[in-house]
C-alpha cells in the first residue's frame, strides 16, 4: 500500500493508468500535495481522451478492422507452425470467427495437464492415449474371411503397447459395441458374424468406424514440451469430453472452436475467446489493430446473452429497421416480408435516415438544444 | 473427477449475483432501465453455477487488457 493510493483512488480512472502514474510518482518521490496535482492533471487529460458521446464508434471499428483485412491472404493458408498441425489463417479464419461457425475448418485444442501428469513424458502420453481416437485400423490389419464368414483382426503388438491397450480390452469393446461374439486365437481376434455376406460386410464397416479408445472428434494428439511442462495439441475439438478426462487441467484447456466455448463456458468466456482469436489472427498476419475495436465487436456479438454472428443471421439481420436490413443483404426479401407483415419503420437508426435523407443521430446530430426562455425585468 | 468451478477457467471472469438493493442502486446511478443492460441467459453455464434467476443482475469483473479491472453488468433473461 503506497501513500499515493489514497490520492489516486479519488479519481475514477482505469487501474492500468493508476498503476502507471503510481510507478512514476514513486520513482520521483514527490510529496502528497504534488501527487494530488499530478493526479488531477492526469484525470483531466484522461477525460479529454475519452470517446465523446455521439461518436460513431462502430463505424470506426468497422474501418479499423476492414482496412487491414484487405491486406490479408485470401487463400486458406496452412502452415507447419504449432506442432505440425494445420491451422486456418488469415481472412478465412477471421470470417470464421465473425460468422461464429459451429464447425471451424481446423478445430484445434490446447490441453494443459495437471501437475502430476505435466512433468513426465510417459504420463503425458497416457493422457494423450485417453484423448486420441483410436480405430481398429490404427492397431491392426483387418481382413474378411469370406469362406468362413468371419472378420480376422490381426493385432499389431507394437501399436498396442504404444496405445497402452490390451487384447482383452479390445475384444470386450468390440463385443459390446457390435453385439457379436469375438474370440481370441493365437494373437488374432476373430469376429464372428451371422452366415450372410451382407451382414458380414455391414459388420466390417461398423468395425472400421468403431472408436476403441479416446474421443471421436480428436483425430490426432501431439505432445510438446513448453518451458518445463508437457502440453497436448490436438487436431479436432471436444471441450466437454476432454475436460472430463483424468489428468487434464480443465481450467487451462482451450479450443479454437468459439461456439464450443460458448456452450461449455458461457457467454463471457465466448467474448474473451472472440477477442483472443481475432487479435491473434490479425497479429499473425502482421496487422496491428487496436484491441478496443475488436472488443466492441465482441461486445456486440454477445450483448443479447447468446453468441450472434455479424451478418445476415445475427447482428445485421436483427436490426429493427426494415430499410437498414434491406440495405444490407437480401433487399427484395426483406422489403417483401415487411410489406406482407405491414411493418413500420420508425426511422430511429442511422442507415434508414441516410436513405430517406434526414439528419442522423450521430455526433452533433444526436443532441437537441433546448433554450429556456425566462423574461427578466431589469 | 471432482467438480471444478467454471469460474476457475482462464477464459471465465468472476461472476456474482447482485443483491436486490445493490441492483436498484446501480440502475439509479446509471439512470437506465433493467432492459438496457446487456443480457446473460439463465441457462448460461456460469449463470447456472452461481444460481442466478431471471430478473437478477449479474456483476462481471473482467480482466481487461486496456483498463485492468473492468466491471460490467448483465441482466439475466
Amino acid at each position: 500500500m503506497s501513500k499515493y493510493d489514497s490520492v489516486l483512488n479519488k479519481y475514477p480512472i482505469p487501474d492500468t493508468i493508476k498503476v502507471e502514474i503510481k510507478e512514476k510518482l514513486e520513482e520521483l518521490k514527490v510529496t502528497k500535495k504534488v501527487a494530488g496535482e499530478v493526479a488531477e492533471r492526469c484525470y483531466r487529460a484522461y477525460l479529454t481522451n475519452l470517446m465523446e458521446p455521439g461518436e460513431a464508434a462502430g463505424i470506426v471499428a468497422a474501418q479499423s478492422i476492414g482496412e487491414p483485412g484487405t491486406q490479408m491472404t485470401m487463400r486458406t493458408f496452412h502452415y507447419a507452425g504449432v506442432a505440425e498441425i494445420d491451422v486456418t489463417l488469415g481472412l478465412p479464419r477471421l470470417i470464421e470467427i465473425l460468422d461464429v461457425r459451429k464447425n471451424p475448418s481446423t478445430p484445434l485444442m490446447t490441453i494443459r495437464l495437471t501437475e502430476e501428469y505435466a512433468k513426465d513424458r510417459n504420463k503425458a502420453r497416457e493422457v494423450a492415449n485417453r484423448i486420441e481416437a483410436t480405430y481398429i485400423v490404427d492397431i491392426a490389419d483387418v481382413e474378411t474371411d469370406i469362406r468362413n464368414l468371419v472378420i480376422v483382426v490381426n493385432l499389431d503388438e507394437k501399436a498396442l503397447k504404444r496405445k497402452q491397450l490390451t487384447i482383452d480390452e479390445i475384444r470386450k469393446k468390440i463385443e459390446k459395441s457390435l453385439k457379436t461374439e469375438v474370440v481370441e486365437e493365437n494373437g488374432n481376434l476373430i469376429v464372428k458374424s451371422e452366415p450372410s455376406y451382407k451382414v458380414l460386410m455391414d459388420l466390417f464397416d461398423k468395425l472400421k468406424k468403431l472408436v476403441l479408445a479416446g474421443i471421436k472428434e480428436i483425430r490426432r494428439v501431439i505432445i510438446r514440451k513448453e518451458d518445463d511442462e508437457y502440453i497436448l495439441y490436438t487436431e479436432g475439438s471436444n471441450l466437454k469430453k476432454v475436460s472430463k478426462v483424468k489428468g487434464v487441467d480443465f481450467t487451462r484447456t482451450i479450443t479454437n472452436n468459439i461456439y464450443e466455448i460458448y456452450e461449455v463456458l458461457g457467454i463471457e468466456a465466448a467474448r474473451n475467446a472472440v477477442i483472443e482469436e481475432a487479435i491473434s489472427t490479425l497479429e499473425e498476419q502482421g496487422l496491428e489493430v487496436d484491441i478496443r475495436h475488436i472488443m466492441l465487436v465482441a461486445d456486440t456479438m454477445t450483448a443479447d446473452g447468446e453468441l450472434k454472428q455479424i451478418g445476415r443471421h445475427g447482428v445485421a439481420g436483427e436490426k429493427q429497421s426494415i430499410l437498414a436490413r434491406a440495405a444490407f443483404e437480401m433487399t427484395v426479401n426483406n422489403l417483401l416480408d415487411a410489406a406482407v407483415r405491414g411493418d413500420r419503420d420508425r426511422l430511429s437508426g442511422i442507415t434508414e435516415n441516410i436513405i430517406v435523407g434526414q439528419p442522423i443521430k450521430l455526433g452533433t446530430g444526436d443532441v437537441e438544444l433546448i433554450t429556456r426562455y425566462t423574461r427578466t425585468k431589469k | 473427477m471432482s467438480k471444478v468451478s467454471l469460474q476457475n477457467h482462464i477464459l471465465v471472469p468472476v461472476h456474482e449475483v447482485l443483491k436486490k438493493d445493490e441492483g436498484e442502486e446501480l440502475l439509479k446511478t446509471l439512470d437506465i432501465d433493467k432492459e438496457q443492460l446487456p443480457k446473460i441467459k439463465v441457462d448460461d453455464p456460469v449463470a447456472k453455477e452461481i444460481g442466478a434467476k431471471i430478473g437478477d443482475i449479474v456483476r462481471i469483473i473482467r480482466e481487461s487488457p486496456t483498463a485492468g479491472k473492468s466491471v460490467v453488468y448483465r441482466l439475466v433473461v
